[in-house]
């Protein structure tokens, strides 16, 4: 090769100021998105009078947990001072089954639609993923006329069912992809070795489905959790999620707006999900690549 | 009696015929082999003889039972695939004894299978692991084992051994031919390659577009094959087969072919060619192997009807074991086999000999053989 060498300094010198452009931007925006956080935290534990002399960005002068013991217990919701617990266990109550049974559900479609398929499979399919774009205003009244036909209207096993067959969609289309990539050979071989429809299911696909597991289990938990709309259509107060008793406590007419309890509240009710992101996000990011890239 | 036997076989997938009525049968003990070209329809026969693929029509049978209808499972077969399809999650203990697991044997039972068929393929020490953890031999190994392990009537093999390297690929072929002499199950093959047939095979069913082209021993595909396509399949390197006349002169009858240079060459053909007396003027396909055109000194002496003919080596590819010359004849190239040492170099005229015994004559219209 006749091409000069190119001094090794040089480059490491453009690629060092490179680095740190990249980082200082990167630093940027991370403080950016973090700011409402740190905002929120910061005014939820501030008596609410130091909120109301103006500065929101300073450290609270006196450090109190009392917001957040009344969001949690006291505050009024509505009508009724109960704070957001009973609603909290009003969305845990929702969202685990309705997690759990369009995961399982979703596992299932998908391990049919690729590995048992029959005539039509691919319309079934593309039924299916059409779902995942109808918007939820149209489905309300026909959903609303259904729940009350069926008698469940207003209860948490209302909104599990809406909740599961509006996830399917996407809960179908993440796992059929997956296992699209997945070897049909094997379940020939388990087939051959006597094992039947769901022995092949629970012996073989799922215990290699872990990354696309948890991304369907993120995905849905997130979308339940924080869904507003059929929480407030279908929900009483036996099942309203919380984030309608968030939107009640905030919006609640009478009285002085507490903004430090506001501000706690509206960090319970995002907690959840920031902790299933926190402590599975690295399989998110995995998994949702396993099934872009193989489907 | 044959022991397993399909009749009429045939499957569509759709509106593609993929095989188009096939009859075979295979005696107890034998080792079938399919081979043909990819998408001869070969692994899809294999796949209905194991029950993962419905049948069109005909039928399947093994050891005097129609297996039609039957499940995979109850048809007393065991398969060893492709990309070995060993379970991930599960070792290679968990692996061999799932089916056994599955069918509800005692624990104990099971891992005294597990620990006899871990001796006789020799991968004790691998019990633990997991496949992901195996080289692609040890992997090889334990897809057997995980068929040895049903003692079934039939072993399925889909192409076994495609994904090992070469030399592996030897060894383990070697060991299958070995572990099928000790056992006695019958066996039935499929691979592209036809040196794996010819080696392993009792029995060869050579396939082509969902037809069956022959079935027979492996010496008869090789010496008698039925057509030009099975000719030139089977071998390495490849039939010669050179555009001839046939050429009747009183009793005795030959072949001519054209030469580039020079009068035709004209070769004798034995007594066994009389049937070919009212052919003469005809077009055919003249067939020999490599191995029966041979310098002077390799030519076989058992043989009755030798010509001698000299021929311009355009190549020479010496392979080790043999030497290969390639010339031409009646416009085609041809190829030669000497010894390794022959002293014949590329560009001169050597002197070949041809042993007429092993001559083939081919119908250029129907592709068959008819001589």
């Amino acid at each position: 090769m006749s091409a000069k060498p190119i001094p090794v300094g040089a480059v490491s010198a453009g690629n060092k100021m490179l680095r740190v452009l990249l980082y200082a931007v990167l630093i940027l925006f991370a403080l950016y998105y973090l700011l409402p956080l740190y905002v929120m935290t910061v005014n939820s534990v501030k008596p609410l009078a130091e909120i109301r002399q103006g500065d929101m960005l300073s450290l609270p002068s006196v450090l109190t947990f009392e917001p957040w013991a009344k969001a949690w217990s006291s505050a009024q919701i509505g009508v009724q001072p109960t704070g957001l617990k009973p609603y909290f266990f009003n969305s845990v109550l929702m969202v685990v089954p309705a997690v759990a049974i369009s995961t399982i559900l979703g596992a299932l479609n998908g391990y049919i639609l690729t590995k048992w398929r029959f005539r039509g499979d691919d319309v079934i399919f593309g039924l299916i993923l059409l779902s995942c774009f109808i918007p939820f205003q149209i489905a309300l009244i026909p959903a609303a006329r259904i729940l009350g036909t069926l008698g469940i209207a207003g209860t948490t096993t209302g909104l599990v069912m809406i909740h599961v067959v509006y996830g399917l969609g996407f809960t179908t289309l993440f796992f059929r992809n997956y296992y699209a990539a997945f070897p049909t050979e094997l379940v020939r071989a388990a087939q051959i070795d006597g094992a039947g429809f769901f022995q092949i299911f629970r012996r073989i696909l799922l215990p290699s489905s872990a990354p696309i597991i948890v991304v369907t289990v993120i995905w849905q938990f997130t979308n339940i959790w924080n869904d507003f709309l059929f929480g407030v259509s279908f929900g009483d107060f036996d099942s309203q999620p919380m984030t309608v008793a968030l939107n009640n406590l905030v919006s609640s007419s009478g009285g002085v707006k507490e903004y430090n309890v506001h501000f706690a509240g509206a960090i319970l009710a995002a907690l959840p999900t920031l902790i299933v992101y926190v402590v599975s996000g690295r399989y998110f990011v995995r998994g949702l690549m396993a099934g872009a890239v193989k489907g | 009696m044959s022991f397993l036997k399909i009749e009429k076989l045939k499957k569509s997938f759709g509106k593609v015929d993929v095989l188009k009525g096939i009859d075979l049968e295979i005696e107890e003990g034998g080792f079938l082999v399919l081979v043909g070209p990819s998408g001869c329809g070969k692994s899809t026969l294999l796949n209905t003889i194991a029950g993962l693929e419905a049948i069109t029509s005909g039928s399947i049978s093994i050891n005097g039972k129609v297996v039609n209808d039957l499940h995979p499972s109850q048809r007393d077969i065991a398969m060893v695939f492709q990309s070995y399809a060993l379970y991930p999650n599960m070792t290679v203990a968990q692996n061999i004894g799932f089916g056994m697991e599955i069918r509800g044997v005692a624990k104990a039972e099971r891992d005294a299978a597990i620990a006899k068929v871990a001796e006789t393929l020799q991968i004790g020490a691998l019990l633990d692991r997991k496949p992901s953890q195996l080289s692609g031999g040890q992997r090889q190994r334990v897809a057997m084992g995980r068929a040895l392990v049903r003692d079934p009537l039939v072993f399925l093999f889909d192409e076994p051994l495609s994904n090992l390297d070469a030399k592996l690929r030897v060894d383990m072929r070697t060991e299958i031919k070995r572990l099928h002499q000790r056992m006695g199950t019958t066996i039935v093959y499929v691979t592209h390659d036809q040196i794996e047939a010819m080696t392993l095979a009792t029995r060869i069913a050579v396939l082509k577009d969902g037809v069956l082209q022959q079935f027979g021993t492996p010496a008869e595909i090789y010496n008698k094959p039925a057509n030009l396509f099975v000719a030139d399949f089977m071998g390495s390197p490849s039939m010669n087969l050179i555009p001839a006349t046939v050429e009747v002169d009183g009793g005795k009858v030959g072949i001519s072919m054209q030469r580039d240079e020079g009068q035709p060459l004209l070769l004798p053909l034995g007594n066994s060619a009389g049937g070919l007396a009212s052919r003469h003027g005809q077009k055919v396909v003249f067939g020999i192997r490599p191995e029966a055109l041979t310098d002077l000194d390799s030519a076989d002496r058992n043989a009755t009807q030798v010509s001698e003919l000299d021929c311009e080596i355009e190549v020479i590819e010496p392979a080790g074991s043999d030497t290969f010359a390639v010339t031409r004849l009646g416009g085609r190239e041809i190829v030669a086999r000497l010894r390794a040492d022959a002293p014949i170099a590329a560009g001169q005229t050597a002197r070949l000999a041809f042993n007429l015994d092993k001559a083939l004559l081919f119908d250029p219209e129907t592709q068959e053989r008819i001589l």
